[in-house]
C-alpha cells in the first residue's frame, strides 16, 4: 500500500488579485482523517475543490496514490465528495442516488444492488430507498451524501463542512458517524470545517489554516498544547495572551518582562532582548490561589460551568485572563482581594507579538 | 395610512374596481377569438355577426380546398423541423454558455438573441437577401432555417433560465462521483431541465404556426405556409373559410397550451 494517499506540493491558486491558496505543501497518509481548519477565506475550499478536480491550481502538483492528477477531471480522478449543500439528485431516489457512481463504473445490476445496500446500511438508513431526498431530514440527507460518496470505495473522501448546515446535537451525532464509518471503512479522509471543537474530535491531525497557507500541522493534541505560531494559539480553544518584552532566551525557554511581574515561557526559536512577545497560557493551566508565587490580580467575575468553574482575574497591568477550576476544588471568592497567579513553565508558550 | 384601508369595508370597492379591470381585460382579450369561432360556423357567405344560421360547410370547404390542405400540411412539415432543430441548438447554446467558460459568451447570448430584437421585417428582408444567393427562397428548407433562426431565441432564453436556476453543484458531484461531461448532461442537467426544454419545443411550435413576415417573404405559391395562405386569402375573397382556419389555429394553441400547462405540474421523476 502506498503511504501516502494524498500529497500536494507547492500547490497555488489565485483569484484575480486574490491568493487563495499560496504555495501549500500538504501529505495525507492512507487511512488518515485530516482536517482544514482555518477562518473564513483562508482557502480551504479552494484546496479541496484543487484536490476533487473542480478547480484548477496555478501552480504545483497533485498526486493521488503516488500518481499526478493535477491535469485530470474530476472523474477521472478516485474520489469521493461530501458537499456541504449535500448535492443529492432532486429527481432520484435515495437508491439511484446512490447507485449512480456504480452505475458509472458501469458494475453488474446485482453487484450494485448489494452494494447500495450495504451502504445504506452503513449509514443507518436501510428503509429509506425509494424516497427522495427532499423528503428526507438534512441529517438522512446528509448520510445519503455520504453513503453515495463511499459506496464505490474511493481512494480518498472529501469533505467541505458537510455538517455546517446542522443544528448542533445532530452534528455531534454525526460526527461520532463519520468517525465511526471511517474506522470502520478505513478510508482516507480530508476534511474541511471552521469548527475548531469539530476538528479536535474528528481528526488525526489537523492543518491550521490562515491566508491560504498553512500555520501548523499535526495532532490535535500537539496544537492545542505546542501551538506553533500566535494565531493558532488564539484560534484553537481559549487561551489568555498576556502582553511583555522578551529579556533574553536560553535553552528553550525565554524569560519575559510583563507588567504584573518576570515570567519565563517556552519558545520555538530563540527570541532577542528587548523584543515586545505575547505569552499564551491554556485557562485550565493557570493556577489561581490566594497567595504564592505568581503574578497578582483580583478576581472579577466567577462563572460556573457545571464541571468547572471560570475565573476571571484583572492583572495588576489591567489584562484580564481566565482560569478554570474544577468544581471539586474549593471555591474563591470574588471578594479575595489579591490571588496569585501561576503556571508550569511547560504550559506557557511565548509568541513575538 | 395603508393600515386604514387595509380593513375589509376600505377594501370593497377595491376589490370591485379590480375585478371590473380583469374582467374587461378578458373580454377584450378573448371576445374576438370567440367571434371569430361563431363566425367558422356560420351558414352565411360572408363575414357577418351574429350569424344567421348554423353549418360546418366552411369546415367543409377548409378540409377539401388543396390550397388549404397543402397550407397545413406545410405549416407542420416547417414548424416541426424548425422547433425541433431550435430546441436541440439552443439548449445546446444555453448549456454550453451558462455552464461552460466561454470568453464572451454574454456577446454571443445577445447575438443570439438578435431576432426577437430585430424588427421583423429586417431579419425577413436579410434572409431573403441570402436566400437568394443560395436557391432557398421558396423552398421548405428555407423556410425550415429561417423559422429556426427565429425560435432560437425563445429556447435560449427559457432554457439559459432554467440552468441558472439549477444549482450547478449536483454537476460537480456528478463529476466527482465518476460521471463524464455527457453522461452528466444526460443523467442530471437535462432531466432537471426537461420542462423548460419542453415548454420551449411547445412554444417555438406555436410561433413559427404563427409567423408571417418571414414566411411571406421566402415562402412561394407552391410552398406557403398556413399564416401566408390566410394573409392571402384575407387580401382576396374573404369568406367564413378564414375564421374556420383560425378557429383550427386556435385549437392547436389551445392544445399546446394546456400540454405545457401539464408538463409544468407534471412528476418530475425518473
Ligand atoms: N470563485 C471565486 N472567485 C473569486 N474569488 C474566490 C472564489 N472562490 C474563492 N475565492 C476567494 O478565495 C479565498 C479563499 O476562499 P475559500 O472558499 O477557499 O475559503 P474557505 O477557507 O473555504 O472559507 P469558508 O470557511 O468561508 O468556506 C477567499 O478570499 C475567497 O474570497
Ligand atoms: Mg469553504
Amino acid at each position: 500500500m502506498i503511504e501516502n494517499v494524498l500529497e500536494l506540493a507547492g500547490v497555488a491558486k489565485r483569484y484575480d488579485a486574490v491568493v487563495a491558496v499560496d504555495a501549500l505543501d500538504l501529505r495525507l497518509q492512507t487511512g488518515e482523517f485530516l482536517t482544514l481548519l482555518g477562518p473564513s477565506g483562508s482557502g480551504k475550499t479552494t484546496t479541496l475543490m484543487m484536490v476533487a478536480g473542480l478547480q484548477q491550481p496555478d501552480a504545483g502538483t497533485i498526486l493521488l496514490n503516488g500518481a499526478p492528477v493535477t491535469r485530470l477531471p474530476p472523474y477521472r480522478r478516485d474520489i469521493g465528495m461530501v458537499f456541504q449543500s449535500y448535492a443529492l439528485f432532486p429527481h432520484m431516489t435515495v437508491r439511484r442516488n446512490v447507485a449512480f457512481p456504480l452505475e458509472m463504473r458501469g458494475l453488474p445490476k446485482a453487484e450494485i444492488a448489494r452494494l447500495v445496500d450495504e451502504a445504506l446500511a452503513l449509514v443507518k438508513l436501510p428503509d429509506h430507498g425509494d424516497r427522495l431526498p427532499k423528503q428526507l431530514s438534512g441529517g438522512q440527507q446528509q448520510r445519503v451524501a455520504l453513503a453515495r460518496a463511499m459506496v464505490y470505495r474511493p481512494a480518498l473522501l472529501l469533505m467541505d463542512e458537510p455538517l455546517g448546515a446542522l443544528d448542533k446535537k445532530l452534528r455531534e451525532q454525526l460526527q461520532l458517524e463519520i468517525k465511526r464509518v471511517h474506522r470502520e471503512r478505513g478510508i482516507s479522509v480530508l476534511y474541511v470545517t471552521h469548527d475548531q471543537e469539530e476538528a479536535l474530535t474528528m481528526s488525526d491531525r489537523i492543518a491550521v489554516f490562515n491566508q491560504g497557507r498553512i500555520e501548523q500541522i499535526g495532532a490535535p493534541e500537539d496544537l492545542y498544547d505546542r501551538p506553533a505560531t500566535r494565531f493558532v494559539a488564539s484560534f484553537i480553544g481559549d487561551t489568555n495572551l498576556l502582553p511583555g518584552r522578551s529579556l533574553g532566551t536560553s535553552a528553550g525557554l525565554c524569560d519575559v518582562e510583563t507588567a504584573g511581574g518576570r515570567l519565563r515561557a517556552a519558545v520555538r526559536a530563540p527570541i532577542a532582548p528587548g523584543v515586545g512577545v505575547v505569552v499564551a497560557v491554556r485557562p485550565e493551566r493557570l493556577v489561581v490561589r490566594p497567595e504564592g508565587e505568581g503574578l497578582s490580580g483580583t478576581i472579577v467575575d466567577v462563572i460556573f460551568l457545571g464541571t468547572a468553574r471560570k475565573y476571571v482575574v484583572r492583572l495588576a497591568d489591567g489584562t484580564e485572563c481566565i482560569a478554570l477550576r474544577q468544581v471539586s476544588d474549593p471555591p474563591l471568592d470574588l471578594g479575595n482581594a489579591s490571588v496569585r497567579v501561576s503556571w508550569d513553565i511547560a504550559h506557557a508558550t511565548a509568541f513575538e507579538a | 395610512m395603508t393600515r386604514l384601508v387595509m380593513n375589509q369595508d376600505g377594501m370593497a370597492p377595491w376589490r370591485i374596481v379590480r375585478g371590473t379591470l380583469c374582467l374587461l381585460v378578458a373580454v377584450f382579450l378573448l371576445a374576438p377569438l370567440f367571434v371569430v369561432v361563431i363566425i367558422s360556423f356560420s351558414s352565411a357567405p360572408f363575414l357577418q355577426f351574429p350569424p344567421p344560421g348554423l353549418s360546418l360547410r366552411w369546415y367543409v370547404q377548409l378540409f377539401s380546398t388543396p390550397a388549404w390542405i397543402n397550407a397545413l400540411v406545410v405549416s407542420v412539415e416547417m414548424m416541426v423541423p424548425a422547433a425541433l432543430l431550435a430546441t436541440i441548438m439552443g439548449t445546446a447554446a444555453a448549456y454550453a454558455l451558462v455552464r461552460g467558460r466561454i470568453p464572451g459568451a454574454r456577446l454571443v447570448m445577445a447575438c443570439l438573441m438578435l431576432p426577437i430584437i430585430v424588427p421583423g421585417m429586417i431579419t425577413a428582408a436579410a434572409l431573403f437577401g441570402i436566400y437568394r444567393g443560395l436557391g432557398l427562397n421558396g423552398t421548405l428548407t428555407g423556410l425550415v432555417i429561417g423559422h429556426t433562426v427565429l425560435n432560437l431565441p425563445y429556447v435560449l432564453a427559457t432554457v439559459s433560465s432554467a440552468l441558472r436556476v439549477q444549482d450547478s453543484r449536483l454537476e460537480q458531484a456528478a463529476s466527482t462521483l465518476g460521471a463524464p461531461p455527457w453522461a452528466t448532461f444526460r443523467r442530471i442537467t437535462l432531466p432537471l431541465i426537461l420542462p423548460a426544454v419542453l415548454s420551449s419545443l411547445l412554444v417555438a411550435m406555436i410561433l413559427s404556426f404563427d409567423e408571417l413576415i418571414v414566411s411571406l417573404f421566402v415562402s412561394s405559391a407552391r410552398v406557403r405556409p398556413v399564416a401566408v395562405q390566410m394573409w392571402s386569402n384575407v387580401m382576396g375573397d374573404f369568406d367564413p373559410t378564414i375564421a374556420a382556419i383560425a378557429s383550427v389555429c386556435f385549437l392547436f394553441a389551445l392544445l399546446v397550451l394546456v400540454a405545457d400547462l401539464a408538463l409544468r405540474r407534471g412528476p418530475r421523476l425518473t
